[in-house]
């Protein structure tokens, strides 16, 4: 790790302010990706911009269609929400099943959405339950945020603020863990939303998180597991590595999709 | 967490120790772990010395390379920085880090040893390999400096896999072994073995790889080397199992140094399994810099260069055939295995595939005939050396595949084969060299059935099959040669070092004892077994006995620990010294009571007068050698002060059944480890706690290596792919059931304590039981380690297909 600079403001409009004055200044929110890319010297900002002390970036909310999550609330306190557990069950799972505790009480919901690691849960979440991003400026669709790995729709110093979850009306999580990091091999995120049913599938693809568009029709006509036979995603779309051959990733998603749907 | 059971068998048979009416076979709880537990552990890492410098390592990027050029410059200007030295500045005189251990091949010729630099010389071979050290005031200027060492490389094309490093016109590791052979070795009567394969009703063959593992202890190396002028003297804390090799290798072989001048001191040390046997480079590099720089130099590794650099276990590749008769009786085994090395021999790296494999593979059975030729192969890696178990794993996972494999394909039960083939008389010399002493293998078996309710299973694998899950049993009945080792058998076989223990029991003369000994612990809990033992044999408190360990300033001598030798020979050796002070205190005793020694036995911590009840305590007997006013002076000296060796006149032959049970998922692949239950004889146990918490991690280990861990080179780059927690899988406690442990007593039949030893059991009996229950699960013969969900979903798949 080598010397930066270090700030913590108590406000967004401090944080985006110092940001904007940075070269290359960048946010910290729980530090579970950032921190250890700085240890191996693979990210190596001039300034860390921590949000530790914003106290508008926190919170749990929830309306009649919706729960609203602050960008810098702790994937520990979404897992024990009331409200997130008895209104979309499904995202209390999820926050539950990333990383391990230590991870959970340190790592947040905007930290993961900004960095969009292509095995991370959360953006299976926000993709299947179809949120909405907000900033310090604009309100992003789920749809538009993810660009491919590890790439969003946000420009340089914009800040996730929090994040808007429409209650479905049933959802499920179902994740097939890397043994090591923990993080998605394949992760299925399936929801019965207002707008219809929604596939989101994380760890999978080689262009990071994507729906999957003919479960989703199929889905539309008979919302059961059985609706998905036959129904498979590409081969030559997934993600190959040394965990796990794009063969066996477009197979675990055809498997917990319908996994998934069995248990919303 | 342990399920133990009384077991209904006659007399005759081992019988779990009876209650223990002392220290020896108690549940004591361990005396280190206050401090563990409380953070007043002091590891290398927190040992700091007035004025220390640090040290950061430049390490190869590349698997194989010439160097063209080291720049050091900018390095030398950059803030803090004490001095950049390089494989250039290090003096001829300097010698390579040696390896322990001659192997002579089958041509007769010994085997090839290239030089391994103490910082790399004219070529790197393996990602890692270091280059120069920097020393600066402070860690951070260390590593930001050795950023600024230029290095030229002339890429070479590069060798990871022992299969491509044996193909004809693979690249050279070394120019002194030009098809990469370090030796070719073989052991056994070939010709028996060929002649009972042509005669048989059955063979059983098996092609499979043995995974490379990083050992990963939970405290990474470390060390803080100083210099003294006022003494020409060094001191060397180091992260090591065993500080008076490390310094005898040092010394002797490498630095020229006089072995009087150097102390190395081992304080609490963080796991080692092995890996921190060795004499590695760093350290070398630290003693030899800390009189240049003339201030202490520390360096503790980081984990990224714990992957790199420390020295990895197993990775061999080996095809094996049983050959049996028509009723499933052994007749005969043949191995041909192919072991990597890595790029330079690591301290005892040529004697694991060897001695401590194809030694072992008569297993717990009387197969006659038995020939194993085995392949050393160099590759651009980091060395392979011992790690938890260190060849015996791998034998008895050769032999323990086999017999299941066999089993199922004669339609045998999986403890028939066994019962049908189990060594029953004792001694047994088997057709590989080894004399087993004792044991009762079925024993074991019936034990290790009756935890893991094997007559259950069918009704349970039913039940699983309901949910569409698949259920496997499976069996491993391991054998291990631990107790290292009688020394002339040890240099009859190319060993360069003795295998004996020292110990020193000092008596206070107030009665309190110090046990110093050359048995380091390090996660073992050396400090309280053998408190137990001596305060056992004492007739005092276990509080009452303190163990010092891992100090060449304070110990006679100690060959260290590693190959579960400690309480075989290092107990043994503290027993001996303790002999030894009964024997003066009798004499005192017989003085102060005016009795002749003859009339004088030690009982229940006195000295007593035979056939009376007049006696002497120990502690007074222990004042009075220190205040010798009523004394024999004549006739002996004063003090209670005895220092013993032990060398063993065999090995010990630690067995026992693991019985894994698993549920597969055919759809994913997920493989789940239900039950592990394991019944294991290591003699004469003297505290249950500690032999249970070895038994469970060297479980966790070898359920390791047979799902998660899997050391990954790029076979075209040489990259290191598994070079951190995010890639390479560690077991952790959710991926483990709670483990039902048991165990049998056949004591050892000499030494005096009866004890085999229990460290390495567990990792070498899991590994052949989970794979071994997979297979009986999905169906197939064989799946790869690690057995990964895709791989188990891709052998259950093709499995299904099949039917």
């Amino acid at each position: 790790m080598h010397a930066f600079g270090y700030y913590d403001p108590t406000s967004v409009a401090k944080a985006t302010g110092i940001a904007a004055d940075k070269a290359d200044g960048k946010y910290l929110a729980g530090g579970q990706s950032l921190l250890a890319a700085m240890k191996l010297s693979l990210a190596e900002p001039s300034d860390l911009i921590d949000l530790g002390r914003v106290a508008e970036l926190r919170g749990i909310k929830a309306d009649a269609a919706a729960i609203t999550i602050g960008a810098m609330t702790r994937h520990s306190e979404v897992a024990a929400s009331p409200e997130v557990g008895s209104r979309i069950p499904a995202l209390a799972m999820l926050a539950g099943m990333i990383g391990d505790l230590q991870v959970r009480n340190r790592g947040t919901l905007g930290g993961s959405l900004a960095n969009d690691d292509p095995a991370s849960d959360y953006p299976a979440a926000a993709l299947g339950l179809g949120a909405t991003i907000s900033t310090e400026k604009r309100q992003i669709a789920a749809d538009d945020f993810f660009k491919g790995l590890f790439e969003t729709a946000l420009a340089p110093g914009e800040l996730i603020v929090s994040v808007t979850f429409p209650v479905p009306k049933k959802a499920a999580y179902v994740k097939f863990r890397n043994p090591a990091s923990r993080f998605a091999i394949v992760g299925v995120f399936a929801a019965q939303t207002a707008k219809g049913p929604r596939v989101a599938v994380t760890g999978a693809g080689a262009r990071g998180v994507f729906r999957v568009k003919a479960m989703e029709e199929a889905l539309a006509r008979d919302w059961s597991p059985k609706a998905l036979d036959g129904l498979t995603v590409a081969q030559s779309e997934m993600q190959s590595d040394l965990h796990a051959s794009a063969e066996y990733r477009a197979h675990l998603v055809s498997v917990l999709a319908r996994r998934a749907v069995a248990a919303a | 967490m342990t399920d133990t059971t009384t077991r209904e068998k006659p007399a005759a048979a081992p019988e779990r120790a009876a209650k223990p009416t002392g220290p020896i076979g108690s549940r004591v709880e361990r005396k280190e772990d206050a401090r563990f537990l409380t953070g007043a552990g002091q590891y290398t890492d927190d040992v700091t010395l007035p004025h220390q410098a640090y040290a950061s390592f430049v390490r190869s990027t590349h698997a194989h390379a010439r160097l063209k050029a080291v720049r050091t410059d900018a390095a030398r200007r950059a803030p803090g920085v004490l001095a950049v030295y390089t494989g250039a500045d290090v003096p001829a005189t300097v010698g390579g880090l040696p390896c322990g251990w001659l192997i002579t091949g089958t041509d007769g010729k010994p085997m090839k040893e290239p030089k391994h630099p103490i910082l790399a010389q004219g070529k790197v071979r393996y990602v890692g390999d270091p280059v120069a050290i920097v020393v600066a005031d402070t860690p951070v200027q260390a590593k930001e400096a050795a950023d600024l060492v230029e290095v030229d490389y002339e890429e070479l094309p590069s060798v990871v896999d022992v299969r491509d490093a044996t193909r004809k016109g693979a690249p050279a590791v070394h120019d002194e072994a030009p098809d990469n052979v370090c030796y070719v070795w073989a052991l056994g009567d070939k010709a028996a073995v060929d002649a009972a394969f042509a005669k048989a009703a059955h063979v059983t063959t098996l092609e499979f790889v043995n995974n490379r593992l990083i050992p990963n202890a939970i405290e990474p190396r470390a060390c803080n080397a100083s210099y003294s002028r006022a003494d020409d003297s060094y001191t060397l804390y180091v992260a090591n199992q065993n500080p008076h090799v490390e310094r005898l290798l040092m010394t002797a072989f490498v630095l020229g140094l006089p072995e009087h001048k150097v102390r190395v001191i081992a304080p609490d040390v963080g796991g080692g399994f092995g890996s921190k046997i060795y004499l590695y480079a760093e350290e070398t590099v630290c003693v030899w810099a800390s009189k240049l720089v003339g201030r202490p130099i520390k360096w503790t590794a980081e984990r990224s260069e714990s992957f790199l650099a420390d020295a990895h276990g197993r990775d061999h590749v080996t095809k094996a055939e049983l050959a049996l008769d028509k009723d499933g009786h052994f007749l005969a085994l043949r191995v041909k295995t192919s072991a990597a090395m890595g790029a330079y021999l690591s301290t005892f790296a040529s004697c694991i595939p060897t001695i401590l494999y194809a030694t072992l593979l008569a297993g717990q059975y009387t197969t006659p005939a038995i020939h194993c030729e085995v392949t050393a192969v160099f590759t651009n890696t980091a060395p392979v050396d011992a790690y938890r178990g260190a060849g015996r794993p791998e034998a008895t996972y050769v032999v323990e595949r086999l017999v299941a494999t066999a089993a199922r394909e004669m339609k045998l039960a999986q403890d028939e084969i066994r019962r049908r083939n189990f060594i029953r008389k004792f001694p047994y010399a088997t057709p590989v060299a080894l004399t087993y002493d004792t044991g009762d293998y079925e024993a074991c078996l019936d034990g290790a059935m009756k935890l893991a309710d094997a007559a259950g299973f069918p009704k349970r694998r039913e039940e699983a099959a309901k949910r569409g899950k698949l259920r496997g049993l499976g069996y491993s009945s391991y054998i291990e040669a631990c107790g290292l080792a009688p020394s002339n058998v040890a240099g009859a076989l190319g060993a360069r070092a003795g295998l004996f223990e020292a110990g020193e029991v000092r008596v206070h003369p107030t009665g309190k004892v110090t046990v110093f000994t050359g048995s380091h612990s390090h996660g073992q809990g050396h400090e309280t077994t053998f408190a137990q033992v001596v305060a056992g044999r004492l007739g005092i408190s276990v509080d009452d006995v303190d163990v010092v360990h891992g100090d060449t300033g304070r110990i006679p001598f100690g060959m260290g620990t590693y190959g579960s030798r400690s309480i075989a020979v290092g107990g043994t050796a503290i027993m001996k010294a303790v002999d030894k002070i009964v024997a003066k205190g009798r004499k005192i005793a017989a003085h102060l009571m005016e009795v002749s020694d003859a009339d004088v036995e030690f009982r229940d911590g006195k000295f007593t007068v035979k056939g009376t009840d007049k006696n002497v305590p120990f502690a007074q007997v222990a004042l009075t050698a220190y205040v010798p006013h009523n004394y024999p002076l004549d006739k002996l000296e004063p003090g209670l002060d005895e220092t013993a060796f032990y060398d063993p006149t065999n090995f010990t032959y630690p067995a026992g059944t693991h019985i894994c049970e698993v549920e597969v998922d055919p759809e994913t692949g997920e493989t789940k480890i239900v039950s592990f239950s394991a019944c294991d004889d290591f003699g004469n146990v003297i505290n249950p706690m500690i032999v249970e918490g070895q038994v469970h991690g060297g479980v966790a280990q070898g359920i390791g290596q047979a799902l998660l861990e899997g050391c990954v080179y790029d076979r075209e780059s040489g990259q290191l792919l598994t070079g951190s927690y995010m890639d390479y899988a560690m077991p952790r406690a959710a991926d483990l059931p709670s483990f039902k442990v048991d165990t049998r007593v056949t004591p050892c039949t000499h030494n005096p304590l009866g004890v085999k030893g229990c460290g390495e059991a567990g990792a070498i009996g899991a590994p052949a039981a989970v794979i071994n229950a997979i297979c009986e699960a999905i169906g197939v013969k064989d799946v790869e380690m690690p057995a990964t969900s895709e791989r188990v979903w891709r052998a259950a798949r093709s499995a299904k297909s099949g039917r």
